[in-house]
């Protein structure tokens, strides 16, 4: 027995680690046929440790000081040893992570991941992304450029509309009367500690669910449902190694994407690095056209195409909150018979294909200025969008399917 | 699987156009000649740059120094660029003029200059160089197409000369034109290619980052690439008994 052999023996002795690598790793059974929207999951892990090692070593030189944030930015760009290639790692991340996330999701839509006995996996994931969403948005804030403060003044003045409660709420969330140097303290302690520490514990979650249910797969069936002697799953593979040097693939794949935005294109025309955003905020002049960056744009868009009524935004807020929680629903909107889109009908097919028409066009449309054209359009794009979700029990349920098979396909 | 990606083709090619349609026309800005590579041309525009600019703009993130990626050592720096008696080569660059007398004279604090490239893009930057024009009606005595009502007068008029607006109506709308009308030490060719090196020199101030950027890139896209091949090769191989 070598040294290293007694190690894990001794350590085993007084931890699951043995147990708990087969559970997760060597012997989690996972279904043969992933395609090639499965690396997203693993992708989106890697994102975050990416986001969190960068972040870590950025904090170290930034100063979340009214005064010093801006300067202290441009101080890691140009002072700090590899500082502008954290700073472009981490920018890059945050667009890159909602780019991976809703290709995540979109999966999960398009193979019914979120269906029984997956439930929870999809709540729980349905919190991350609301978390990363807070994330982001509070991360935002801190180059503490144009856009980073006039951003988080319309989305802060969003709550204040709340009835009665409203102002109270946006003066206790900025912990001023205007976002100030209080509010940009509050967003870095949130950004560097609060939120990634709730974001670790969900998505551990997200996982220990996962691996209790089993991940779904493209053809939506079941893989437990035919197991060999020894109770392992016909159509499942160990986790490890196939999974993970399949992941790894996709991970360098990834990364050459990754790495191209980072080195040629890091501001990606304005969408990840807003132009504005090279100006130091300044509370006394509102620039002309404020546009949340790419990933909010949907839902921004939903916010402005429903009109103020009793001279309220509130109804456009609330329509811009159920467009963010809706899909919190899904597990029992669905009614249909089969999970994958491989065996749907045409009418599913259809509302589908128009939601995700609606949500680019949306997002497309939450960047552009709204002339009265544009909100012509995303009103009716955020009808299509609310009708994907509202109609779904409805239409999975005439639907035509077809027949499921009862083992997984493989070529 | 096909039908829903038609679909979805379909779908967008019919709603873009409408969205496509919709989007306005904006200044028309003209290309500026940036080359990071020409080291001749930035170094022309980082003289421009500290003998013109620095009167009133600061660049507080840029430090002297930083000029020896362009080629500048640390004593062409200090003879060639005339630093200030009381600033070292490490130094950032402050301006001449204190801020508040700045506003007082021009009405408006002349921005820091760090990251302009940036924000307002060389070619915005290139153009507006180029577009002063007299306007007695204005207090420095000149405006500007490409930023109407500017408060900055034009401080390379000795270069360029003076433009004049011309209004010209069509039946209907009206077109504007600069025209050169009392020309300055240099042919129109002469100050494009100054205003140029100067917008060259200004895009390098607002990322010097960018000059080992690309070539690093380079590097680890290639590192990438190979390891894809190696791991590609590594799966095929583990998944070989998968059917």
């Amino acid at each position: 027995m070598n040294l290293l052999t007694k190690l894990v023996g001794w350590i085993d002795d007084r931890f699951p680690l043995i147990s708990t690598w087969k559970a997760h790793v060597s012997e989690y059974y996972a279904p043969k046929n992933f395609n090639f929207w499965y690396f997203f999951g693993s992708l989106a892990l890697m994102v975050l440790v990416i986001q969190i090692v960068s972040g870590i070593f950025l904090t170290m030189n930034y100063k979340p000081d009214a005064l010093f944030a801006f300067a202290s930015v441009e101080y890691i760009m140009r002072d700090v040893q590899w500082g502008w290639l954290l700073r472009y790692i981490h920018s890059t991340g945050a667009s890159m992570f909602f780019v991976v996330i809703y290709l995540h999701m979109f999966r999960g839509i398009m193979y019914g991941s979120y269906r029984k006995p997956r439930e929870l996996v999809w709540i729980i994931g349905m919190i991350i992304y609301l978390a990363l969403m807070g994330e982001a948005f509070m991360g935002y804030l801190l180059p503490w450029g144009q856009m980073s403060f006039w951003g988080a003044q319309v989305i802060v003045n969003l709550f204040a509309s709340v009835p009665f409660v409203g102002p109270d709420l946006a003066v206790l969330i900025r912990g001023d009367y205007v976002v100030s140097d209080i509010t940009l303290n509050r967003f870095f302690a949130l950004h560097v500690i609060a939120i990634p520490l709730v974001l670790v514990l969900i998505i551990v979650a997200h996982l220990v669910a996962l691996h209790e249910v089993g991940s779904n797969n493209p053809d939506g069936v079941e893989i437990k449902k035919h197991k060999d002697a020894n109770g392992k799953p016909l159509d499942g593979i160990p986790f490890h190694p196939y999974y993970t040097v399949k992941d790894g693939l996709g991970a360098v794949g990834f990364l050459i994407i990754f790495c191209a935005i980072v080195f040629f294109a890091p501001d990606m025309g304005g969408y990840f690095l807003e132009y504005n955003n090279f100006v130091p905020a300044n509370p006394m002049k509102t620039p002309e056209h404020i546009a949340p960056v790419w990933y909010f744009t949907p839902y921004y868009a939903i916010l402005r195409a429903v009109p103020p009524m009793f001279g309220s935004q509130f109804p456009g807020v609330v329509a811009m909150g159920v467009a963010t929680v809706i899909f919190f629903a899904l597990p029992w909107l669905d009614r249909g018979p089969v999970k994958s889109i491989r065996y749907r009908g045409p009418i599913y097919k259809t509302f589908l294909a128009a939601f995700v028409v609606s949500f680019v066009g949306l997002g497309y449309l939450g960047l552009m200025p709204a002339t009265p054209t544009y909100t012509i359009i995303s009103r009716i794009l955020a009808v299509v969008y609310f009708a994907f979700f509202i109609l779904m029990p409805w239409y999975t349920k005439i639907d035509k399917c077809k027949p499921e098979p009862d083992r997984v396909t493989f070529k | 699987m096909n039908t829903f990606k038609k679909l979805v083709a379909a779908a967008l090619l019919l709603v873009m156009p409408a969205v496509a349609l919709a989007s306005g026309a904006a200044v028309h800005l003209d290309q500026a000649p940036v080359n990071l590579e020409d080291q001749a041309s930035l170094q022309r525009g980082a003289k421009l740059f500290t003998s013109r600019c620095l009167a009133c703009h600061a660049a507080a993130s840029m430090r002297y120094n930083r000029l020896n990626d362009i080629g500048l050592s640390d004593e062409q720096i200090k003879t060639d660029l005339g630093l200030p008696e009381d600033t070292k080569v490490g130094d950032t660059m402050q301006a001449a003029m204190d801020a508040g007398s700045a506003k007082l004279a021009y009405g408006v604090a002349p921005p820091d200059l760090s990251v302009i490239a940036r924000s307002r893009s060389a070619d915005w930057l290139y153009t507006y160089l180029r577009s002063f024009y007299v306007d007695a009606n204005r207090p420095s005595g000149w405006n500007n197409t490409a930023f109407p009502n500017v408060g900055m007068p034009h401080v390379l008029a000795d270069l360029q000369g003076e433009q004049h607006l011309v209004v010209e109506a069509h039946d209907g709308h009206e077109t504007h034109k600069l025209e050169l009308a009392a020309p300055g030490s240099m042919t129109t060719a002469e100050y494009d290619a100054t205003a140029g090196d100067l917008v060259n020199y200004l895009v390098f101030m607002g990322e010097p980052a960018k000059l080992v950027r690309y070539k690093l890139g380079m590097i680890v896209l290639g590192f990438l690439a190979v390891l894809f091949v190696l791991v590609f090769a590594l799966k095929k191989e583990i998944w070989r008994d998968i059917h």
